[in-house]
């Protein structure tokens, strides 16, 4: 096991390094020299000579990536083109949003797909089965953006309960942040919690065939506990790789939801960098969020091991 | 069927057989000819001309002559709509097509080889699945400018692992199986092998993830085009025409509901479909009959 997590740690190590690569190249074909960006149009040639020296532009590129990445790892991503503040201070302030945001919709996920995936692996073939499989098989087919829109509809425009958008920070309240992230995180988390569910089915399925299923049944273990203590236990692998998985659909799907909800968060700040061809704020930020992608697959490997014993010791 | 029925070979007419019999296929597979079909005819007859802005009949809620309604512009929804269906599937599709064309050779290849090729091929996958595609198609678009075409790069980038991924599983599965030993001792080369033996077997595994990724890519082309990074306009997007209807939801929610529904069905559609081929081929299946 260790072995295979020293493995798996260095895989994640070359993948941060291949991507920063992929990263740096990629923008570095962007056309618009991002001195004259900040300088504007009125600005002489000398002056923006003088600014690209300053920003060290005008280095080789191999000392560029290697300056750039070596801030990485310290976490000096640079300075702003656009604010001139350093990336890291717009980045914290966003993450304040957008980390929640993923863990509440994360939780929620989990929280409505395991109870269901139980409910129908326990019925299978029963018209209750059928009718959970098909809302879900529905819920797999929703674009989460659409769905957030009749969220908007039902629950701001119609009902009233909450905001339709906008955030209004955490210094206000807990309350009525959370308030404002409820809709954004039903919208992110029900589209991957209709996959989760009928992963945690068939994993449940597959386990429940098993002889020591039986045996538990046998000997007058209800169906009830045999679900929970033997069946889940051993389906979590499956359903465990699936979550660390949707974990990078989950971030690509936070930055459009954010857009619907206007949510500053670091969604809104890469379409905002995009638009105003800020590259050092967009490389940042797709390096963070690959970053957080490869930590949580690693960490998904770790809880194989708590999951499963039996591959703590396993060669 | 007992056990006594003697052994026969299944026919092609046993395999139609078995797929209408299979309700996820049946539906599927209406869904996505009812779509193709609309999008098939919008390159003929749409039931207005969406070039057309006429202002007097905006805003429009379902009627007989509109029957999802009209936008700001007095566009015709309907009509959106059927374009909208041209659009996304081409996107989609070509996407698959980069995805397969490039990530089947290389899987067949990487099981086909082994040994250090198979290793370097595999890690570069783990390489790009750790990007979030979405991010990337966003970063890619902004990067070569908001298009169609660049978003059928984006998205097809990122079907080429996928394909690669299934393509080598399933080819690896075969490989060991005695009629490809009989066709190496008949001096066929492993290219040889891998087109006449490999390929056909593994042909449903990639029919099923096609589907898959035809879905993935409707649902991301719309997710594109909403942020304003795919399709442009006046092409009618389904994506766009949602976000075009985001701010005049209070007014006119039948422009939220309509593309909506047309991504729901279209992406629905092709889970079914994909569904129902998984079943029909699945060898756990086929031997309970």
């Amino acid at each position: 096991m260790t072995a295979y997590l020293l493995k798996r740690l260095l895989i994640g190590m070359v993948t941060l390094g291949v991507a920063s690569v992929v990263v740096f190249l990629m923008l570095e074909v962007v056309p618009g020299d991002p001195a004259r960006l900040m300088l504007g149009m009125n600005a002489s040639d000398a002056q923006v000579e003088l600014l690209r020296d300053q920003m060290g532009l005008n280095q080789p590129l191999v000392v560029r990536y290697l300056t750039w990445a070596g801030g990485l790892l310290s976490l000096d991503f640079g300075k702003s083109y656009t604010y001139s503040v350093p990336v890291i201070d717009l980045i914290k302030e966003r993450l304040v949003v957008s980390f929640p945001l993923a863990i509440i919709a994360l939780t929620l996920s989990t929280l409505i797909a395991i109870p269901v995936g139980l409910f129908a692996a326990a019925r299978r073939g029963k018209a209750a089965d059928t009718a959970a499989m098909a809302v879900a098989q529905v819920g797999v087919a929703m674009p989460n953006f659409w769905f957030a829109l009749l969220l908007v509809y039902v629950f701001a425009v119609w009902l009233r309960l909450v905001p339709a958008g906008g955030f209004p920070g955490w210094g206000n309240g807990v309350w009525p942040a959370l308030k404002a992230l409820i809709l954004p995180a039903m919208a992110l988390a029900l589209p991957q919690a209709a996959i989760l569910a009928r992963v945690t089915r068939a994993a449940l399925i597959e386990v429940l065939s098993e002889d020591y299923i039986r045996t538990a049944r046998a000997k007058g273990m209800p169906m009830r506990a045999v679900l929970w203590r033997h069946a889940l236990r051993n389906a979590m692998i499956p359903v465990l790789t699936i979550m660390g998985l949707q974990f990078a659909f989950l971030l690509a799907g936070t930055i459009i939801i954010e857009n619907v909800f206007y949510l500053p968060g670091l969604g809104r700040l890469v379409f905002q960098a995009i638009t105003q061809r800020d590259l050092i704020v967009v490389e940042s930020v797709v390096m963070l969020l690959v970053a957080a992608v490869v930590v949580v697959n690693l960490l998904v490997d770790l809880s194989y091991a708590v999951v499963d014993p039996r591959l703590r010791t396993r060669q | 069927m007992s056990d006594a029925a003697p052994h026969r070979e299944e026919t092609f007419g046993d395999l139609v057989g078995r797929a209408l019999a299979n309700r996820s296929f049946v539906i599927g597979l209406f869904i996505t000819l009812v779509v193709a079909g609309m999008a098939l005819v919008s390159f003929f007859w749409t039931p207005f001309d969406v070039t057309r802005l006429i202002v007097a009949d905006r805003m429009q809620p379902p009627s007989a002559a509109h029957w999802f309604g009209t936008d700001h512009f007095g566009r015709d929804v309907l009509s959106m709509i059927m374009l909208g269906a041209r659009n996304s599937i081409a996107v989609a599709l070509v996407a698959v097509v980069i995805g397969m064309g490039i990530g089947v050779p290389l899987g067949c290849w990487a099981a086909a080889r082994g040994g250090w090729i198979d290793e370097a091929l595999m890690r570069f996958n783990d390489v790009v699945f750790a990007f979030p595609a979405l991010l990337s198609a966003i970063m890619i678009t902004a990067v070569f400018g908001p298009s169609a075409v660049n978003a059928i790069i984006a998205i097809g980038i990122f079907n080429i692992p996928v394909f690669a991924r299934v393509a080598r599983a399933g080819a690896l599965s075969i490989w060991p199986r005695e009629y490809i030993l009989a066709a190496r001792a008949a001096g066929k080369n492993k290219t040889r092998i891998t087109i006449e033996h490999i390929l056909p077997n593994i042909a449903n595994l990639l029919l099923v993830q096609g589907t898959i990724q035809f879905a993935l890519g409707i649902l991301a082309e719309a997710a594109l085009s909403y942020v304003g990074l795919g399709t442009q306009p006046p092409m009618p997007s389904w994506g766009r025409m949602l976000f075009d209807a985001q701010t005049l939801m209070m007014v006119a929610p039948w422009l939220a509901l309509f593309p909506g529904c047309a991504i729901l069905l279209t992406v629905l559609g092709l889970n079914l479909l994909g569904d129902g081929i998984s079943d029909i081929f699945d060898p756990r299946a086929r031997r309970r009959i």
